[in-house]
């Protein structure tokens, strides 16, 4: 039995348990002390490596998009009349654009901008799926009807117009970019509303939320506790494609004119400049892509890792 | 003769991330025409590997290593091309879920002549005509019109006497049968295995009966073979394995199965712990850690199959072996699974002794029904009929008593349940809990009565949430009850510890634990609050043999110490015989008998509960072959549909033997429950007790 039992493998050592638990006191129990759930994901997260790295990533990114402009020479939207599309030098070290701004400080606010509305519409949109899609499915009735009615609503008026109009008629550019996110947010969701419907209605029937309710849990709390984790494998890839949707999203509008206003800068503006003279002046069009890309894979990075610590049937329990 | 079948030192292994499964290890055994050879084991032994490794049906990533000869002949390493002529033909097979084993888009006519015509030449007209004499053998009515249906037309039974038409359809050399009952109804079980052997007689073919369950091991096997972690450890004809077990873990599981013949208060014997995973065994017998007997002999090399010396027992086609380094301790002590496994203690209950009609009725339902409305169209729907699940029942428990309820799936059993947990007013009648009528109840007060009943689920894979660590998922309740978290933490571990779990276990996820300890995650989860009534629906029917004992005796301990009440739903009548104290049978919706345990089983008066019970498998060879069985013809009828007066008539044997004024009284008035005994109801008009053990 001891022999089997310095195995530690999972299931082996708990061939063994019933017997000699009974001899085992609570005080005991209470002194090894439990680690929470919270710690467990972490843990788990942090033995992915490629996750880890990811997280650095955005880490350093978000680090230096809060940092950066006040180590930066210049500024934004400061206008160097001296040196228009200069390639990089000594004093402007990304080199500038057609009218003259640094593309370092460009770049760098460009990224806090994308990182903001990236984050914001694909946390907002997740959220507003969730409560939408459980709450459907979970009620069901009149109320699933009333979500369902909405998202077909959502989904048949053409989201591009509105926002066109809605970012035209907007007149304050310096948070013109709260509007955006919101209206991205809006018209994102609907889809994963709908999957997340259907994934709750196979999992209400489960036995362990029926198991829940016959204990007296509210039925916000089963939401909350038992179906969303369920299914969060699902929200996570989910969010992750929301930020990456959500910054191509901003780009395509801004490069028509509809999105981020002047002065203000999102890196789909410098890209959408810069792609214009990509072939004679690539220092404008190179980092900020390089960057976008880099951010991209982070974030996908980080979901992969969030997903395998948060699913118990992946790999990151580690060995034993 | 030469035997049909002979296997040779077979091995099996797959490879898998953690390394080599070896699934099957030394596996050899000869078989006869005519013969058959049950092989038992638990889930994960080896017996499925070993026939999908006959059939040649294996993964092409599986490495194979031994012998298998069909009549001299050498399968192992035939291309599949060359398999393919065997398959269905000479070696043909009966699979566990008769459901996905048929292809839903084909006629099952359609799917036997293509079974009939692939080997042999045949025109389509003949291979019709085949087929429909098929169907007729395994008993399907009317198989001419029959043969034009699809496989959802047909139910789980039907499906499965398809299967074997199909498996016999080329008249096969030897029928590998991997489970051919479990999925099935004790009742229909027993119309399953008797058109089995009808189809052997009939084909002269050998079998291999796949199987967990002894009792139907006892009553179908000639020769047995037993595995354990991909071994095969005992090996011999059914009368040595019975009567004469040598292994431990044979002994062991013959005794850990409750008996459905004999009335029993004491806890089983426990085989404690679960099978070993296949990945990297250690040395050893792989049984060592949960036998009693083990010591460091065992655990130097793993002991080989050894034949038996047996002075005075006539030597049997299968040599009675065994894999023990203990066996002639064993043999000469005459060591019985009393010897060898530890019973475990029961707690007995602070009730025992208070009469029935003494204690509080904790829970009483009063000609209780529920009916579904059968809908149908999509734009505008209508109601087209009535399913009525549960049709005015009257049932009660007391305190500190189980009750058993039993009956075949659609019979209303878990539809009850659900009535009761629901704690909201019944359709018609009257649900009391703790003396609270439900549906008087106001919100608050329904919450508050959940503290005290509390339901433990089949299937323990489904009944915990996986995503949620095993101290969250049994401090949900109390958190729901607004408990403090110094006191929940405390509560949760007192709670691992009474239900046999060790503290260190908080952590885990549920999937780290086998099914045993996943039922008693969900066990401990329900007590959280200390209920005084736990329903319990099917809680041990999902578990190995071995591991269901220890479930029972954990429940049967808590209802000592905690002085529980249980309403307990199972289908398997052996369960219920040890663990209730009284037990009611229902049929479609009806209660058609109730009554104390013993007095139910041992003079059972409903045609029904007689059947039922008579359909159960005893794991007792001579027993098995002198019992006569009463078998059921045809299916539960519909429940939209069911028969006028007594619903039970188109099926009742008792209904063919009587005179035409009595059939009339049968199909013109529903019997009542009266009583034929002291705390013994039934209803039927013609009652009377026979004894089918």
């Amino acid at each position: 039995m001891t022999k089997q039992n310095s195995d530690a493998h999972a299931t082996s050592s708990m061939a063994v348990a019933t017997d000699e638990s009974l001899a085992t006191t609570p005080e005991l129990a209470v002194a090894s002390r439990r680690i929470g759930r919270r710690r467990l994901i972490v843990r788990r997260f942090l033995r992915n490596r490629l996750a880890l790295v990811g997280s650095c990533g955005i880490l350093v990114l978000v680090l230096v998009a809060i940092i950066g402009p006040f180590f930066l020479p210049w500024a934004y939207d400061a206008v160097d009349s001296r040196a228009f599309l200069a390639p990089p030098s000594a004093s402007h070290w990304l080199g500038t654009t057609q009218v003259g701004r640094d593309v370092l400080a460009m770049t760098v606010h460009g990224m806090s901008r994308s990182l903001i509305i990236g984050f914001l519409v694909a946390i907002m949109q997740t959220a507003i799926s969730c409560a939408m899609g459980a709450t459907a499915a979970y009620f069901g009735k009149w109320t699933e009807r009333t979500i369902m009615w909405v998202i077909d609503l959502f989904q048949i008026i053409p989201s591009f117009l509105v926002i066109a109009v809605l970012m035209k008629g907007h007149s304050n550019p310096s948070n013109s970019w709260i509007l955006m996110a919101l209206l991205l947010a809006a018209w994102g969701w609907m889809m994963t509303a709908r999957v997340v419907r259907s994934l709750t209605l196979s999992l209400k029937q489960r036995e362990y939320i029926l198991a829940a309710r016959y204990m007296g849990l509210s039925p916000v709390k089963i939401i909350i506790r038992h179906i969303l984790p369920n299914i969060s494998s699902l929200l996570i890839v989910d969010l992750t494609l929301g930020v990456g949707y959500a910054i191509l999203a901003e780009t395509g509008l801004s490069f028509l004119g509809f999105g981020i206003m002047a002065p203000d800068t999102s890196l789909g503006t410098i890209i959408s400049e810069g792609s214009r003279l990509a072939s004679s002046y690539p220092w404008i069009f190179a980092t900020p892509a390089i960057i976008l890309v880099f951010l991209v894979m982070c974030v996908n990075a980080i979901g992969d890792g969030l997903r395998d610590a948060l699913d118990p049937n992946s790999q990151s329990g580690g060995r034993a | 003769m030469s035997p049909i079948l002979s296997v040779k030192d077979l091995h099996v292994t797959f490879p898998s991330e953690a390394g080599p499964v070896q699934a099957v290890r030394g596996l050899s055994f000869n078989l006869d025409r005519g013969e058959t050879m049950a092989l038992v084991g638990e889930s994960g032994s080896g017996k499925s590997v070993t026939s999908l490794a006959i059939m040649g049906l294996h993964p092409d990533t599986a490495r194979i290593e031994g012998s298998v000869q069909l009549d001299g002949e050498e399968l192992l390493g035939k291309t599949d091309d060359q398999m393919s002529k065997i398959r269905g033909k000479r070696i043909s097979m009966v699979f566990q879920d008769p459901l996905s084993a048929l292809t839903p888009v084909y006629t099952i006519g359609d799917q036997i002549v293509e079974a009939l015509v692939i080997h042999q030449s045949m025109s389509k007209p003949e291979a019709w005509d085949r087929a429909i004499e098929l169907l007729n053998l395994v008993g399907i009515p009317d198989p001419a019109t029959r043969a034009k249906a699809f496989p959802f037309e047909f139910s789980g039974g039907m499906r499965q006497r398809v299967m074997i038409a199909m498996a016999i359809a080329n008249q096969p050399d030897i029928i590998i049968a991997d489970e051919p009952t479990t999925a099935l109804d004790v009742t229909i079980q027993a119309q399953v295995l008797e058109v089995l052997k009808k189809a052997q007689a009939e084909t002269g073919a050998a079998m291999i009966l796949i199987t967990h369950d002894l009792g139907v091991v006892a009553g179908n096997g000639d020769k047995v073979t037993v595995m354990y972690a991909g071994r095969p450890v005992e090996q011999g004809s059914v009368d040595d394995i019975f009567y004469r077990p040598r292994m431990p873990y044979t002994i062991g599981l013959l005794g850990t199965v409750p008996r459905l013949d004999h009335s029993s208060d004491e806890a089983l014997p426990v085989l404690e712990g679960t099978p070993p995973s296949v990945v990297n065994l250690p040395p050893g017998c792989p049984f060592a850690p949960r036998c009693p007997l083990a010591d460091e002999a065992c655990l130097e090399a793993e002991p080989s199959l050894e034949l038996l010396d047996e002075p005075g027992v006539e030597p049997a086609a299968l040599p009675h072996r065994a894999a023990c380094v203990k066996v002639d301790q064993i043999e000469k002590n005459h060591w019985t699974h009393r010897d060898i496994f530890p019973a475990g203690v029961i707690q007995a209950s602070q009730y025992a002794d208070i009469p029935r009609e003494d204690r509080q009725q904790v829970l009483e339902l009063h000609q209780v029904r529920k009916y579904f409305p059968l809908m149908k169209g999509a734009i505008y729907r209508r109601q087209t009929g009535t399913i009525k699940a549960v049709d005015d029942i009257d049932l009660d428990v007391r305190r500190g008593e189980t009750v058993g309820l039993v009956g075949e799936s659609g019979s209303g059993k878990s539809t009850t349940l659900l009535e009761i947990l629901e704690l909201a007013k019944p359709q018609s009648g009257t649900i009391s809990v703790l003396g609270q009528d439900t549906s008087a109840l106001s919100r608050h007060e329904r919450r508050d009565l959940r503290q005290h009943i509390q339901v433990v689920f089949q299937d323990p894979m489904a009944a915990v949430d996986p995503r949620l660590p095993v101290f969250d998922i049994i401090a949900e309740p109390l958190e729901a009850f607004g408990w403090n978290k110094p006191d929940i933490e405390k509560r949760v571990f007192e709670l691992l510890d009474l239900v046999g779990l060790e503290p260190s276990h908080a952590d885990r996820y549920p999937q780290h634990f086998s099914g045993g300890q996943r039922q008693r995650i969900g066990i401990a989860r329900a007590l959280a609050l200390s209920p005084e009534i736990l329903i319990l629906d099917e809680p041990v029917s999902a578990l190995d043999v071995s591991i269901q004992a220890g479930v029972i005796n954990l429940l049967a301990d808590l209802q000592g110490k905690l002085g529980l009440s249980y309403l307990f739903v199972a289908h398997d009548l052996a369960v219920i015989r040890h663990v209730a104290d009284r037990v009611a049978v229902m049929y479609l919706g009806d209660i058609v008998e109730i009554g104390q345990v013993d007095q139910v089983y041992d003079a059972p008066t409903h045609p029904y509960t007689q059947a039922l019970i008579s359909a159960i498998p005893i794991p007792d060879p001579h027993v098995e072959r002198s019992r006569q069985r009463i078998v059921l013809e045809g299916d539960l009828p519909s429940p939209a549909n069911p028969p006028s007066g007594c619903k039970f008539r188109s099926r009742c044997p008792k209904f063919a033997t009587l005179d035409s004024v009595s059939q009339t009284k049968c199909a013109e008035q529903a019997p009542v429950l009266t009583s034929c005994g002291t705390d013994h109801l039934m209803a039927c008009h013609f009652g009377e007790a026979v004894s089918v053990l």
